[in-house]
């Protein structure tokens, strides 16, 4: 192949990896995949600066100073931007807590919870300061295109890839829609 | 009894002068983290901290929502298992709702989800995250060490292919049972919705021989690599320590439901017949400042002595027999090959995981010929009461969940220890015992430090969500929405202290 190879990066905010794992349930197709495309930083790889990118995938809100970084970058580097999943598309599981201020979040977890030996709510630098609330992703930068589901199906995230690969415009057959 | 032998490096003395080195993210694990190092001049390490930046607040959020909807959210806690979430959740509710009894159909059903969610995470780690370090070596190129490379070269394909196709295996027992591979419905209190499909049995059945197959030969692929450098890859991130895990009757292993033992470092039982409902009689749990994660430990040890491993390894070690023949056998040859147990070695968590492979599919194969998956009582009777607590053996070790309720069913209080969270202080003290013995004193360089996180690999553990960052981290941050009005601020400003390396 002369053309050069597509590169593609991920990465998982405040999500709980699924939409990675539903990503890898491709399985074969993952072989097709590695020979039109390459990767670039993901948590599949050790690559962790994120270089320029033709698609960049985005699993999980936006809970910490952190992810707006990652995020930024993401929006910066990548010519395509897709948010997959409930949790990039509207926060998800995790902006449950936006129902009650952080520090009871923290409180309940590191001062009251059961057995604690020296309790204390962490807080060194090397933390990541936290969010008041969960954000959806695109409350922080312009998203391209999102797929919904909890996690989307492998055959959702593959159909979306591949259009994108060809340079065509994604959509999304009405079957591989879904909100679960 | 056993001592944290590296624990003067959590803490450095003193911080000025020292420089700062992370690995940020770390890569090829679940979830998210990263490591710090502060080094002196001459490049001796001073401190070395493993810091799960992740925090949801679930504790806080699950309160108020009915209990029936605990096993559904809770699985989105975590992707890659999130079956043992949902299981743990189940089986605290069951508790919760007094369902002592769920009949047999339902128990199975259970087990056969769980034994295929165990054999998929399992490839999951090895084939798609861990196997490049241990096939190209610990050093080799950044680039080149991913499962993508590996369906590149012509000689790792087939490796990384077996990978692929075992773990679609279990995620296929998965979906057959609660409808979908990720996150699915299908545990209830008391039992569960629906029977395995007569078709979709068959299905499955008839991939078995192939999936056996393809176990043996990753047992023995996992053997072969560790066994290739066996003096190194017994020393390597090894921190003698007590064992944790459940087991079945007659001391068998277990992955659903059982009694906890402990093992100790001379490979006597500390504990045997724990009843898993009493974790806090025994665990207690240490907070430290820098990290999110807690660090759990045997109560009457106290936190400098009463820390343990789990895991596949910690089960392996644990466990008399294993109740299944191929299974059984490879583990006899484990110890033989590794001397008695427990075997310490931080690498054979990696060997062990790929005994459970296979002893998970000889138990799928047997549950599959079993009438009771395809017909039968699904529920048993059930009356409300206000506490549960389910545990289970997750592919990464103990899974606690607990659950408290008021009168009309809304959760009060939770606590949940997670697999991953057992072994914190384990996975601190291999990777201090890895930046002593390995990078001390030495120039630091990518490569190098590649070594730190296999240490971290080894474990398999489950940082599920949260963070990444690049670089220097903002210290303070307005958030704008792209129409630049304001979204949102931070709680605290970090006041960093570290010095930037
Ligand atoms: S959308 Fe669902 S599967 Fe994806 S990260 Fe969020 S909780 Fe996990």
């Amino acid at each position: 192949m002369d053309r050069p190879k597509i590169r593609i990066a991920t990465t998982s905010l405040a999500g709980c990896f699924g939409c990675h794992m539903s990503f890898l349930d491709i399985d074969e197709r993952l072989l097709e995949l590695t020979r039109m495309a390459d990767f670039d930083r993901s948590p599949l790889t050790d690559i962790k600066q994120l270089g320029r990118c033709d698609i960049g995938i985005i699993e999980g809100g936006v809970c910490n100073a952190e992810n707006v970084e990652v995020l930024r970058q993401f929006r910066e580097r990548c010519t395509h931007l897709v948010a997959i999943g409930a949790c990039a598309i509207n926060g998800g599981i995790p902006a449950l807590r936006n129902r009650y201020p952080l520090e009871a979040c923290l409180e309940e977890a590191y001062l009251r919870g059961e057995g604690l030996h020296q309790p204390a709510i962490p807080d060194d630098p090397e933390l990541p300061p936290l969010l008041e609330k969960v954000l959806p992703v695109h409350e922080v930068v312009q998203v391209d295109y999102t797929i919904p589901g909890c996690p989307p199906s492998a055959d959702a995230i593959w159909s979306v890839l591949c259009a994108l690969l060809a340079g065509r415009e994604p959509e999304l057959p009405r079957p591989l829609i879904h909100y679960d | 009894m056993t001592e944290q032998r590296y624990r003067h490096l959590e803490q450095a003395s003193g911080k000025t002068g020292l420089r700062r080195v992370a690995i940020d993210p770390l890569t090829r694990v679940e979830g998210h983290g990263k490591v710090t190092l502060l080094l002196d001049e001459e490049n001796r390490v001073q401190q070395a901290r493993l810091h799960i930046v992740e925090f949801r607040g679930f504790e806080k959020f699950i309160q108020g929502r009915p209990y029936w909807e605990v096993p559904v959210l809770v699985q989105r806690l975590c992707g890659i298992c999130p079956v043992s979430h949902l299981l743990a959740g189940a089986k605290a509710i069951d508790d919760l709702m007094g369902a002592t009894g769920i009949p047999p159909t339902a128990e199975k059903l259970r087990r056969l989800l769980h034994y295929g969610q165990v054999l998929q995470s399992h490839a999951l780690h090895f084939f798609h995250l861990a196997s490049p370090d241990l096939l190209f070596g610990p050093e080799s190129q950044p680039a080149l060490r991913n499962v993508m490379a590996e369906l590149e070269g012509e000689r790792s394909r087939e490796i990384a292919l077996m990978g692929i196709r075992l773990r679609r295996f279990g995620q296929e027992v998965i979906r057959h049972i609660i409808g979908k591979r990720i996150h699915g419905t299908g545990p209830l209190p008391g039992g569960m919705n629906r029977h395995l499909d007569r078709e979709a049995g068959r299905e499955l059945q008839e991939e078995l021989p192939q999936v056996l197959a393809w176990a043996g030969q990753g047992v023995d692929l996992a053997r072969r690599l560790i066994l290739a450098d066996p003096g190194e890859h017994r020393r390597f991130a090894t921190v003698p320590s007590l064992f944790l895990a459940l087991t079945g009757p007659n001391g068998a292993h277990e992955l659903y439901d059982g009694l906890l033992r402990v093992r100790d470092e001379k490979g006597g039982l500390l504990y045997d017949g724990l009843e898993p409902r009493r974790y806090r009689e025994y665990l207690r749990e240490q907070v430290k400042r820098w990290s999110y994660m807690k660090f759990p430990y045997l109560s009457h040890l106290g936190p400098e002595l009463g820390w343990y491993r789990v895991g596949p390894l910690a089960r392996l070690n644990v466990c008399d027999h294993f109740g299944t023949e191929q299974a059984e056998r490879q583990r006899r040859r484990f110890f033989e090959l590794m001397g008695p147990p427990p075997v310490q070695a931080t690498l054979a968590y990696h060997w062990a995981r790929m005994i459970e492979i296979l002893h998970c599919a000889e138990r799928i194969e047997e549950l599959l010929r079993d009438e009771d998956l395809y017909r039968g009582e699904l529920l048993c009777e059930t009356s409300r009461g206000e506490e549960g607590v389910g545990v289970i053996e997750a592919p990464r070790g103990v899974l606690i969940h607990h659950y408290r309720v008021d009168e009309q069913g809304l959760v009060t209080g939770a606590n949940l220890i997670v697999s991953t969270t057992h072994n914190n202080t384990a996975m601190n003290e291999s990777l201090r015992q890895v930046a002593a013995e390995y990078l001390d004193g030495r120039e630091f360089d990518e490569l190098l430090l590649n070594r730190i996180e296999m240490a971290i690999r080894a474990y398999d553990p489950c940082l599920s969500c949260a963070t990444h960052a690049i670089g220097k981290m903002p210290l303070e941050l307005v958030l704008e929405a792209p129409d630049g009005s304001e979204r949102g601020r931070l709680l605290r400003h970090a006041d960093g202290t570290v010095v930037q390396g």
